[in-house]
């Protein structure tokens, strides 16, 4: 039985990756198990800056779910490439996906450039699609002429696969992702977090300190794989799906829309173990399925429609 | 190190009106310090409920817990022999230090609880602690007596003056002689008790979390450095001086 997949000539063993912002820099999973036996992972948006990242409470359970508006914390580039590489380098032997996020087009490229230097770094991922942050993340990703410069300006400084990851808080994903496609983006993630909120009926107030935030977990599954098939559908690059992800059967099923490796976001939070556990029963569910080789199910779904 | 496991409820009761005490066994060995918490996992809830450690012994573990919302009340329901999954061993704990002859132990409501285990060691190190437990109203106090069975000398604060003293525990404190303290509850109180005294001590938080585990960057906060810790990786206890304490 074969789990492995190809995203841009580099093989990945399996399909699963814990996505970006649910998984830190890798270590504090490793104390929970060996994160060898994941595909690779997204580590946590890095800006060029430190970012504190937006007042508390950033966090707010929902039905199946979870709204999050963290705001792109993270310790900035420069302590990713000395600190959080170098000790990912103990615990994890395969590449990473470097996801890097930005408030100008330059900033972006500045990222990309640096981490793509690293030969830890398997691909670069392009958030244009935060939800919690002002004159940026998301304003880039809403845009096809946005995009598309974001895409070219990193494109144009690294060698390393590029995917775009985007926003499916638009009118027409798919406009956006041709755009990536046509601007030299090797693949396409999709999706991030759809903009929600709550509020707390006691204090009435919203629950989250900045109003809104991203909605992910399990309840975000239909909408997210719906927007893969569509871009799958449309480009001809590869599709890393993500969104609402939990088990072993869902990653088949955002195979079967067109996905060529799948993303594990919140459910990581919940129950660390959750990329452990869908990676041990892939093959179960593949037998079950009647699947030999997990690659020659990606998009069959829009071939026998 | 911290680890999931599955525990089962031994037994689970009322302190007060929203104040309960679960008993749970099962593998308590990740469990280092207190002041540490868990996380629970319960059906039916997207993000587990921390709950910081009461006490805990070898296979047996005691939390207290106010009901708040749809979890905690969930939990109030649970009987004795239901199982339960936990991330044990989360967040760094109270710190025991040599020299610390008379330390005092300042909880606020359900910041009480891990104020319990900690005394327990303060006195096997052979320290003195004094205990200023702050609370509403006399019907909302819980687990007084159990301090005051350890041997710790218990001052008691109401707001509404039906026990002890009336008013906040910062209005407790004259003629306490103490030389270090440790203090969980709300906000407010932990800044007007920093505004009152001068001494080192150790501050427990309290913030929404996504995970529990330092992965999802929900529950930070700045600190004197000007950079940030997450309060349920680095904290939830910090000293006084790492924090920004605002009064």
């Amino acid at each position: 039985m074969d789990t492995s997949v190809v995203l841009s000539g580099w093989r990945l063993d399996n399909p699963v990756i814990p996505a970006s912002g649910t998984f830190g820099y890798g270590a504090e999973f490793a104390e929970f198990y060996d994160i060898n036996i994941l595909g690779t992972f997204s580590f946590k948006g890095t800006t060029r800056e430190p970012r504190f990242g937006n007042p508390t409470p950033r966090i707010a359970e929902c039905t199946s779910g979870i709204i999050n508006a963290v705001g792109l914390q993270n310790p900035g580039i420069d302590a990713v490439i000395e600190r959080e590489l170098p000790r990912l380098k103990n615990v994890f032997n395969k590449r990473v996906i470097a996801n890097i996020s930005g408030f100008s087009v330059d900033e972006y490229a500045h990222c990309a450039e640096r981490l793509g230097r690293e030969e830890q770094v398997g691909l670069i991922e392009v958030n244009v699609s935060c939800p919690n942050v002002k004159h940026g993340g998301m304003s880039y990703g809403t845009d096809p002429v946005h995009a598309a410069e974001v895409t070219a300006a990193v494109k144009a400084v690294t060698d390393k696969p590029v995917y775009i990851k985007l926003s499916p808080n638009v009118t027409d994903v798919v406009a956006i992702a041709r755009a990536c496609e046509d601007a030299g983006a090797d693949g396409i993630c999709l999706i991030n977090t759809l903009l929600g909120m709550r509020i707390d009926t006691q204090r009435r107030r919203p629950v989250i300190a900045n109003t809104m935030g991203g909605f992910s977990g399990a309840a975000i599954f239909p909408v997210a794989l719906r927007m893969v098939w569509q871009v799958a559908d449309a480009c001809r690059v590869p599709v890393i799906g993500c969104g609402g992800v939990e088990t072993a059967r869902d990653v088949i099923e955002m195979m079967m829309a067109g996905a060529t490796a799948v993303e594990v976001g919140a459910a990581n939070l919940r129950n660390p173990y959750a990329c452990k556990e869908i990676i041990e029963s892939l093959p179960v569910e593949m037998e079950r399925l009647g699947i030999e080789r997990l690659s020659d199910i990606i998009g069959i779904a829009n071939q026998n429609k | 190190m911290y680890k999931r496991g599955t525990f089962t409820i031994e037994s689970n009761e009322p302190l007060t009106a929203a104040v309960w005490r679960m008993v749970l066994a099962g593998d308590t060995q990740y469990i280092v310090r207190p002041g540490q918490f868990v996380n629970i996992a319960l059906d039916g809830r997207f993000l587990r409920r921390p709950i910081s450690v009461c006490d805990c012994e070898p296979g047996r573990l005691t939390l207290i817990y106010k009901v708040v919302g749809d979890g905690t009340a969930d939990m109030s329901r649970m009987k004795a022999g239901a199982e339960l999954d936990l991330l044990t061993g989360l967040g760094n704990g109270f710190s025991l230090h040599e020299g610390v002859q008379r330390p005092l132990l300042v909880g606020g409501g359900v910041g009480v609880p891990p104020l319990y285990m900690l005394a327990r060691r303060l006195l096997e190190s052979g320290a003195r602690p004094t205990a200023v437990l702050g609370f509403n109203t006399a019907s909302e106090i819980f687990y007084a007596d159990e301090f005051r069975a350890l041997g710790v000398e218990v001052i008691i604060a109401t707001a509404d003056g039906s026990a002890g003293v009336r008013g906040f525990v910062t209005d407790a404190l004259n003629g306490v002689d103490f030389d270090y303290f440790y203090a969980c509850g709300p906000m407010p109180m932990l800044r007007a008790l920093c505004s009152v005294t001068d001494c080192d001590g150790e501050l427990s938080l309290e913030e929404r979390m996504g995970c529990g585990f330092g992965a999802c960057m929900g529950c930070s906060c700045k600190t004197a450095d000007g950079g940030y810790k997450r309060i349920c990786k680095e904290g939830p206890v910090f000293r006084r001086d790492e924090l920004i304490i605002n009064n």
